[in-house]
């Protein structure tokens, strides 16, 4: 005990230092102006639920559920492409041989080292030459195409542990490629096919230089974009609260899915053999 | 010529295999290749999306060397990822190695020390950033706490690019989950030969724990710095890339040429261009490092 005494203080005293911030923020939603640049504790006076209702009607022609259903109308047709695609050319990649297979993951390797501002404006230009800007077409349509390497490099290492010989054994009993996938291999991989899942779900919510660029109405706006909004058209003096509980509304969805899938997400990645 | 024999399960055509890879294909040419060389022919014209093109060959890339903006951007870029990339591996490192102990309760730490990682890129943390430095923010108030004055935290060129950095910094729980799971593949046997020999805890971190994670750090490496010469969030909420220019990374400067003003492609794809070769180039040498460190070893 002597000995790991020391490590315990440690590592609690980085984990306040590091979530002592999000604490005092929470806190400082339910203060006054003046209250919230006097104090550094994190309790607020008194708990006023109000400002929480306000800041739901934001400061914005639309309410923070508005912004809400429009993210999730991005996140869900993206989460269920991304896992569809990258599972498909992952297992293709992990367990068939084919022509240029070497050119084809050299490919994948390229794509994932490749920097998203050299290419996101030649797309930007695509698609407002094919009239599809301020629509979320521009926001998912990659995600069907495998677009995130990391995801399709992540279900290949998991694809490996498979013994082989239960493909074999699938096969024997009659199974074809696509109902071996389904049915013997899928299984296997789930925390990979969720860390995925939630991987694109938290980037999604995260994500802002693409609604930035490729959505112009506010009617549309994801939640990042509703925010920054929020900020700029409220100046100094205005009740800060209110910004800071919009920004702590915002964070529930993210905060939510991480605590839902933090045991499959967090072994999906520790044995996930980025390592490899 | 002797022809290719493809190991695929008895009734498997060698087709099967591209057809189920063919999603990705498709999605390379077009969202990865096709905006690639795209950018470049973009970069060597005057385009701003209504007019026609007009072909300036490498007239966008002279002006960049004229540009102060552009001279002044490229030094606070290479500054910030500089300081950055060493200090989030190291730290992520050091906590890697104390989370990576069996200890009662160590989940829970893992989880705390993680979790700024994955909400860090929100837009919501970084307007929360914003207020912590702001001059009577969490910081300043803790500083007075402890008797200092009160900083100006983005009044000051040097102050302003720390607390970017440290929001950057706040977030290393990505890269130390990937030392995490590194550490844990060291096999146990390798430590106990080592203690068996004599040799020290220390000494066993130099000899045992560093050559082994060689790969993750050069994963990690690569990636933070990829990451980091393309900043463009932090700074744009945070500070707006003042003062004085001294938050403007190239990363604002495409944007501002390309969607802030007047558009004007043609520059920006030229700048995209020259930060992707950088990019390119820091990749490539620390490729070739570490390949020369392991033919020495031979």
């Amino acid at each position: 005990m002597t000995r790991k005494l020391p490590l315990y203080v440690i590592l609690t005293l980085m984990a306040a230092v590091t979530l002592y911030p999000m604490l005092w923020l929470i806190g400082a939603s339910f203060k006054s102006n003046s209250e919230i640049f006097s104090s550094a504790w994190f309790m607020p006076k008194s708990f006023d639920l109000s400002v929480y209702r306000s800041a739901w009607r934001t400061v914005t022609p639309y309410t923070m559920g508005h912004y809400f259903a429009n993210t999730f109308m991005i996140i869900l047709p993206k989460t269920f492409l991304a896992v569809l695609s990258s599972v498909l050319v992952a297992y293709g990649f992990a367990r068939f041989d084919f022509p240029l297979k070497r050119l084809f993951f050299a490919m994948l390797m390229a794509g994932m080292f490749m920097p998203a501002i050299v290419t996101v404006m030649s797309l930007y230009l695509l698609w407002s030459k094919l009239e599809l800007l301020d629509t979320y077409v521009p926001l998912i349509a990659p995600a069907a195409f495998a677009g995130e390497g990391m995801f399709v490099f992540i279900l290949i290492q998991f694809f490996r542990r498979v013994p082989r010989e239960l493909d074999e054994a699938a096969r024997i009993d009659g199974c074809g490629t696509l109902r071996t996938l389904v049915y013997v291999l899928l299984p296997c991989i789930r925390p990979a096919v969720a860390s995925v899942a939630v991987f694109t779900f938290l980037w999604t919510m995260n994500d802002f230089l693409q609604p930035l660029i490729m959505i112009q109405s506010v009617e549309k706006y994801p939640l990042s974009l509703a925010l920054r909004l929020s900020v700029d058209s409220t100046g100094q003096g205005y009740e800060q609260c209110k910004i800071i509980a919009m920004s702590v509304i915002g964070l529930i969805p993210s905060v939510t899915v991480f605590a839902l899938a933090q045991k499959q997400f967090v072994s999906g990645i520790t044995a996930g053999g980025i390592t490899g | 010529m002797k022809k290719r024999v493809y190991s695929n399960p008895v009734g498997v055509s060698r087709y099967t295999g591209l057809l189920l890879i063919l999603p990705f294909i498709a999605g390379f040419l077009l969202f990865t290749l096709y905006p690639f060389v795209c950018s470049f022919a973009v970069g060597m014209t005057e385009y701003d999306n209504i007019r026609p093109a007009r072909f300036v060959g490498l007239g966008n890339y002279r002006t960049m060397l004229r540009d102060d903006n552009f001279r002044k951007a490229l030094t606070v870029t290479l500054k910030y990822a500089a300081i950055l990339v060493p200090m989030k591996l190291a730290v992520s490192l050091m906590t890697a190695l104390l989370l990576n102990a069996e200890i009662r309760g160590i989940g829970i730490y893992r989880t705390a020390l993680y979790i700024p990682s994955i909400l860090g890129a929100n837009l919501a943390v970084v307007i929360m950033w914003n207020y912590l430095f702001t001059s009577g923010g969490l910081v300043n108030q803790v500083l007075s706490l402890a008797g200092a004055s009160p900083v100006g935290w983005y009044g000051d060129p040097d102050k302003a690019l720390f607390v970017v950095i440290l929001l950057r910094l706040w977030e290393f729980g990505s890269t130390m989950i990937i030392f995490l799971a590194a550490l844990r593949d060291i096999p146990c046997e390798l430590y106990d030969a080592a203690r068996v020999d004599g040799c020290g805890s220390i000494r066993a971190f130099f000899a045992i724990t560093l050559p082994q994670l060689r790969g993750v750090i050069f994963v990690n490496l690569v990636l933070q710095s990829i990451a980091a010469l393309q900043e463009f969030n932090a700074p744009y909420m945070l500070t707006g890339g003042g003062p004085l220019k001294s938050t403007y990374t190239v990363g604002m400067l495409i944007y501002d040429e390309m969607f802030r003003y007047d558009m004007n492609a043609g520059y920006a794809n030229a700048v995209s261009w020259v930060l992707f070769v950088l990019i390119s180039a820091v990749v490539g040498i620390m490729f070739a490092v570490t390949r020369g460190r392991r033919r020495d070893e031979k």
